[in-house]
């Protein structure tokens, strides 16, 4: 090996014997286009070998290089007083006051998921909680948030059924509760579901470690598990479109989990980063080695030097390419003080795992990899990280979809028939039904922090030692955003903030999983540029900023896109737990108050979905003024503790989210009078999804304070009704219909739906 | 009270083990799997979680762990040891307990709160709460369906050693209140001895009202009063 006193000049690469020769049609294989060989021929001087191309076809990946988002993310606002680290790093982190600060990212793992829909999703989760502890930070919640087809196929049924076991048995296995999330079932997601995993990290402000190679000379250990030949070329793998054969071919690019071992890796890590033993840390997620070891270099400025030959394998005969290019999991690449190597191999010992030395970091800037000492690739390391090109594509709207979104929906509102029959099915529609076949496979209680668990708008997490607490909610409505792509994002954003203030939380910043179809044709990079650009309006408007997150595109089959799905989460603080607000009415006699205003804006509705497959006309407009006033004004009041309970206004529409008050947890269900006096079709009072409103009960005496703090904001506020005893009816009148429901009629529909359908015998194969 | 939490690779509630113990004043220390010796404590503790990733069968391997020789001498001085969840199943494993704990009847990971008939409070563990009172606490596992042959499950009904079973919010041990199959709706057993306690519901998740519940304390704070009372 080399010493760092060396003069920086490139050593002499050849390739290596049964190398396949460099054609086109290779560097297509790879993902490459003819300018960017070109352009990385001309970096590097000279052609290069199998090895290197491998490693740029990673680095200059969709997955990796950001591409074609790049230049759009830039717009996104990512700083205020409390981000201690923006993107760029494995995730954001953000100030929470008391000394502590949390890290947070959301990650996808879709792909993967739609070839091996358990191995597929539990990595994803793998991948998301190291994302966390490498920055030093104890994992402490888990949302997902899940998109899959009709569960009327058998296929989406299995696959919704092994991703959620997959999400369930790794996050169980690490002891990290899962606190929310959401589903959703459309057609749109039929061959390509879409599976984001975000997690939440909790530290002390001090306790930051950053992923870089800094201190020339500082020897480059991995530890945790060995390096087999699973998952190679993932990162290109997501890259890409899925076709009918993706299924057989490309099981051997999806990555087997183990949480045991991972689990022992964050407690190794946890106890390495506070040994001060090292300098940096990474998790080898996408393109393994190749991406950790060079982004390493990149940020320090630094370059690296390793030898393939020194990586502890699984299998022999692995070539540098393999083992560059494995995404075999629970793996991380740490850069450890010299001298202090052993403290590292005692400490992963302790838990039963290895560390080794691969390499060093070098001065001179290069990404060297040797094969037992001979060069096998030798790369500037910051043209690799940092120089993949940057794409501004064409983006023109679909003329369907402008069709769609201008399709006249006056018929529909024109039902005045059976409504309480209607609103009983819209209870049992797998999308307004209870989550509870998802959620209770999930240990949402481990580390008893859990103060709200799922199946509401948020999860809160209370901060042991403080009075304060971390609320999550992950949200976005496709058919939204595929509709109208820059309102929709608004409304992704707006939808994820109210969740947050009905607790009781301060929302404070995002991290976003970018889920869109082939970027390169310019239907799909319009829907991308315009969410972006609604993203980055609603940002700025509730000062949330971006703190990191992913991009997925490519999610298409048989050239057909999923929704453009930009998912937001966000999180938020609750300065005194005593002050977070449940979402279920409580208590008989408590006023029932309407903030916002109803409309007849049924564009994209759940009912429209429900009643007729259609996924059509314009959606709810978002108002981000009103919007930002409504959740200011709904904070004031968790703040003066004058609520009894606060719920989004979203899926569904009024009446279900009223009747998602009245069922709560099912245990006791308590019935309403509710009288409506809008001037609309009873559907549309009923089930628009007017964004700009939450449903919330009071005390009788609270009331006029709550009505005057809504004045005081500006936000339209009604008493709408009374929370009525238990067992009473569940009774919404209107001018022109009304809908008057049993409640345990109502809580089968909303409980039984999942079940019924995941339980039946013929779920149970594909 | 000085109790041992011990920490196998792999265990995930012996943090929460921990905090419980130190809730009702207990001096409470983390023990790792490969530490030997358990003199000057006065309990031991088995959390929770998948210690060895549940390879093999759960709890089968962690039997193996140095600590567990110490934990089974101590048993056998008659000194009190607690397994919830993962623990319980070692117990079951380690033979301090009879029985096994075997893949839920839905063969799906279970997690919530359950209700819980306490069937004894003339033991170690229970002596705090009131005869037949109804607990809430949470469960969370996918291993958690208790099985005997027909004349252990005799034995264990006919000598009062069931102290837990899984009921609904009216008491009644009904197969809708069961999360698992469990025979008898058992959810929590002692030894002959009555010095070892295994249960696979969390007590030590139901220690605050924020969190949902306080019934969990009952235990901690009966294991306490017994010390207390074996000490004085």
């Amino acid at each position: 090996m080399s010493t760092v006193d060396e003069a920086v000049t490139e050593t002499r690469v050849s390739p290596r014997p049964g190398d396949p020769e460099i054609t086109p049609e290779l560097i297509a294989d790879h993902g490459l286009s003819v300018e960017e060989y070109e352009r990385i021929r001309g970096l590097m001087g000279r052609t290069l070998t199998f090895t290197e191309l491998g490693v740029f076809s990673a680095m200059w990946s969709e997955h990796c290089g950001y591409k074609n988002s790049k230049r759009l993310l830039r717009l996104l606002p990512t700083e205020a007083p409390w981000v201690i680290q923006g993107p760029g790093e494995n995730a954001g982190v953000i100030d929470i006051g008391d000394g502590y600060a949390l890290a947070f990212k959301i990650e996808s793992h879709n792909h993967p998921s739609a070839v091996e829909p358990y191995q597929g999703a539990a990595t994803g989760v793998g991948g998301i909680l190291r994302d966390i502890f490498t920055m030093g930070a104890r994992p402490v919640a888990i949302l997902d948030s899940l998109r899959f087809g009709d569960l009327d196929s058998g296929r989406v049924r299995y696959l919704f059924g092994g991703v959620v076991a997959g999400v369930g048995d790794y996050g169980n296995c690490m002891g990290v509760p899962n606190i929310g999330g959401e589903v959703v079932f459309d057609r749109g997601y039929e061959g390509n579901p879409i599976v984001n995993a975000m997690c939440l990290g909790l530290m002390k402000t001090d306790e930051l470690i950053t992923a870089s190679a800094s201190g020339v000379g500082n020897p480059l250990m991995t530890v945790g598990a060995r390096t087999g030949r699973d998952g190679i070329h993932g990162a290109t793998f997501a890259s890409e479109e899925l076709s009918e054969d993706s299924d057989e071919s490309s099981r051997p690019q999806v990555q087997v989990g183990d949480p045991f071992t991972e689990k022992l890796l964050l407690e190794a890590s946890l106890e390495l980063i506070a040994s001060g033993a090292i300098t940096g840390i990474q998790d080898m997620g996408a393109a393994g080695i190749t991406s950790s070891a060079s982004e390493m270099a990149g940020r320090a400025g630094n370059g690296v030097e390793i030898d393939m030959a020194l990586v502890p394998v699984r299998e022999r005969g692995m070539t540098p390419y393999e083992i560059l290019l494995s995404e075999s999991q629970e793996r991380m690449l740490v850069v450890a003080e010299q001298g202090r190597e052993q403290e590292v191999v005692d400490i992963l010992e302790k838990w039963e795992l290895e560390a080794k030395v691969i390499g060093r970091v070098t001065a001179d800037g290069r990404f060297r990899v040797l094969e037992d000492g001979v060069t096998v690739a030798d790369i500037p390391a910051l043209p690799l990280t940092d120089g993949c090109p940057t794409y501004e594509r064409e983006g023109i709207e679909s003329d369907d979809i402008k069709a769609l979104r201008e399709t006249d929906l006056s018929e529909h509102l024109l039902p005045r028939g059976n409504l309480t029959r209607l609103f009983q099915t819209m209870l049992g529609s797998p999308n307004i039904a209870s989550k509870r076949w998802v959620y209770n496979q999930y240990d949402t209680t481990v580390r008893t922090a859990t103060a709200v668990r799922p199946g509401g708008d948020a999860g809160v997490i209370r901060i042991r030692g403080t009075d304060k607490a971390v609320a999550a909610s992950t949200d976005c409505n496709g058919r939204f955003v595929y509709l109208q792509p820059r309102n929709g994002a608004m409304a992704a954003v707006a939808e994820a903030a109210r969740n947050l203030v009905c607790v009781g939380a301060v929302p404070t910043a995002i991290t976003n999983n970018l889920n869109f179809g082939n970027p390169l044709k310019p239907h799909i990079y319009y829907q991308f540029r315009e969410a972006v650009l609604g993203m980055k309006d609603a940002c700025e408007a509730f000062e949330t900023p971006v703190t990191g997150g992913n991009v997925s595109f490519y999610n298409e089959t048989d050239g057909r896109a999923i929704y453009p799905t930009p998912v937001i989460g966000m999180v938020g603080v609750i300065d005194d737990a005593s002050k977070i607000v449940g979402q279920a009415f409580r208590t008989e006699g408590d006023d029932i108050v309407l903030l916002g205003e109803n409309t007849d804006e049924i564009g994209g509705s759940e009912y429209l979905y429900v009643t007729k497959r259609l996924v059509a006309g314009t959606p709810p407009k978002v108002d981000l003024g009103k919007e930002r006033a409504l959740q200011q004004a709904v904070l004031m009041m968790t703040n003066a503790r004058h609520l009894n309970s606060a719920r989004d206004c979203s899926d569904g529409g009024l009446a279900c989210t009223l009747a998602e008050c009245a069922i709560g947890d099912g245990e006791a269900l308590i019935g309403i009078d509710v009288t409506l006096d809008d001037d609309l079709a009873p559907v549309a009072t009923l089930f628009a999804e007017t964004q700009g409103r939450i449903v919330v009960s009071c005390a009788p005496e609270q009331t006029a304070e709550v009505l005057r703090i809504a004045e005081e904001h500006g936000v339209p506020a009604a008493r709408i009704g009374s929370v009525a005893a238990p067992g009473s009816p569940f009774r919404i009148i209107m001018p022109e219909g009304k809908v008057e429901a049993d409640l345990t009629a109502m809580a089968e529909a909303y409980f039984g739906a999942l079940p019924n359908i995941m339980d039946a015998p013929s779920t149970t194969s594909a | 009270m000085k109790v041992a939490v011990i920490t196998f690779p792999g265990s995930n509630c012996d943090y929460d083990l921990y905090k419980a113990a130190q809730q009702v004043g207990a001096d409470a220390t983390f023990v790792w799997h490969r530490e030997r010796g358990l003199d000057g404590y006065d309990a031991v503790l088995l959390p929770g979680g998948f210690s060895y990733g549940d390879y093999l069968r759960a709890g089968a391997i962690a039997r193996m762990s140095p600590v567990m020789e110490d934990v089974i001498e101590f048993a056998h001085r008659g000194a009190p040891v607690v397994g919830i969840c993962n623990g319980f199943q070692i117990l079951c494993e380690a033979g301090l307990l009879p029985g096994a704990l075997v893949r839920n009847a839905s063969l799906l990971f279970s997690g919530k709160d359950v209700h819980l008939r306490v069937e004894r409070v003339d033991t170690h563990f229970t002596s705090q709460y009131e005869p037949g009172q109804i607990l809430r606490v949470p469960i969370a596992h996918g291993e958690g369906n208790y099985e005997a042959d027909e004349s252990t499950l005799e034995r264990l009904e006919g000598e009062g050693h069931v102290v837990f079973r899984y009921v609904d919010a009216a008491g009644e041990a009904t197969d809708a209140a069961n999360p698992n199959g469990s025979w008898h709706n058992i959810a929590g057993i002692i030894n002959d001895e009555g010095n070892v306690l295994g249960m696979m519901p969390h007590p030590e998740r139901a220690m605050e009202e924020l969190l949902g519940s306080t019934d969990g304390i009952g235990i901690f704070t009966s294991l306490a009063a017994s010390l207390s009372a074996v000490a004085s």
